[in-house]
């Protein structure tokens, strides 16, 4: 269909003050529109205070096919990982 | 007329007018353009089956012979309904949907807003309630209004193919009998024509940002709010809405 609303991300953020989380994504003609969509495709089970939406086509995104060349050079820096304190067993789960 | 027997008809016209359209955007269900739409007519239509609930609810406590909501919402028959017949019309297309929407949607903001400072506290709670809802409702469907009356060619023509058919029906909403007098004096609900100003003012905003023109004449369909009379839709309606009571008495979910 050449005349299909563009695509649109859309980000949520809980309850509980956590950051905004990406849950999905809708088609709308605008910004207003893909609003009150998300409010209500992702909203009504009261699982949100507060909405981003981003149009799809802004969104920068690295490609799987370098997917060796950005990730695989940390694979093997386990001392990049806080793993070598001896944590006192008082302080209890971190 | 005593004040209790005003408040119940007025209990009906209210929760008849929700259980109505309700059931007539509920159709939409499943076969909407787009997902989106889908999803957003279901949640519209679930909040007026849930302020029938309550307007109903109120109702049958206040006419005092033990009926509930869902008795009066399935065991009454078509004249025994008070909607007005703006919201028993059919759904037409998709734009039609949008513009009843819109028109009744523009009425209820104003008359929930009113009854948030009803001087029945039964009646304030529920306008409370289903006021974040219709102000809600409202912005969706004005904003569709405008993005379909403003858009195409053919989407405009058809906008204003729906003004012209449903604009005689919205004289019906702000017309005044018995019933809203002794409700009026006792401060429970407003004077019908009262809220036409604010209504024509959300009314000429958002039709002219959507390029409409209202139509002329003066004809005006009514009766459904006093019971006069109904259209022939309303009792095709009641046949799907009400046909499992019917057919299995007391059938309980």
């Amino acid at each position: 269909m050449k005349h299909e609303w563009p695509l649109w991300e859309i980000f949520i953020r809980g309850q509980h003050g956590l950051s905004h989380r990406h849950v999905g994504s809708l088609h709308a003609p605008d910004a207003e529109m893909a609003m009150k969509n998300a409010r209500d495709v992702y909203t009504r089970r009261n699982e949100g205070v507060s909405i981003w939406v981003v149009e799809a086509r802004h969104i920068a995104a690295s490609s799987p096919s370098e997917k060796g060349p950005m990730f695989e050079p940390s694979e093997s820096k386990i001392y990049r990982h806080p793993t070598f304190y001896d944590i006192p067993d008082e302080v209890g789960h971190m | 007329m005593t004040r209790d027997e005003a408040l119940f008809q007025f209990l009906l016209r209210m929760g008849d007018n929700t259980l109505i359209l309700g059931h007539r955007v509920s159709e939409w269900c499943g076969h909407s353009p787009v997902l989106e739409e889908d999803i957003a007519l279901a949640n519209t239509a679930l909040d007026m089956i849930g302020q029938t609930q309550l307007w109903l609810g109120l109702a049958g406590e206040v006419e005092g012979k033990a009926r509930s909501a869902d008795d009066l919402a399935f065991l009454r028959d078509a004249w025994d309904f008070r909607n007005v017949l703006l919201c028993e019309l059919p759904t037409g297309d998709f734009g039609q949907t949008l513009m009843r929407q819109f028109l009744y949607d523009a009425w209820s903001y104003g008359m929930t807003d009113w009854l948030k400072g009803s001087a029945d506290p039964r009646v304030a709670a529920i306008a409370e309630k289903a006021h974040k809802e219709v102000t809600y409702h409202l912005e969706r469907s004005g904003d569709t209004v405008v993005g379909l009356g403003d858009g195409t060619g053919e989407s405009h023509t058809r906008m204003q193919k729906s003004l012209d058919y449903l604009w005689p029906y919205v004289v019906e909403m702000f017309e005044k009998d018995k019933v809203d007098e002794v409700l009026a004096d006792a401060g429970i609900a407003p004077a019908p024509d009262d809220l036409r100003a604010g209504y024509d003012d959300i009314t000429a905003r958002v039709l002219a940002e959507a390029t409409l023109t209202l139509p002329e004449g003066s004809y005006v369909h009514k009766g459904g709010r006093n019971g006069r009379m109904h259209t022939e839709h309303l009792g095709h309606l009641l046949t799907s809405m009400q046909w499992l009571q019917r057919a299995y008495p007391g059938a309980a979910w």
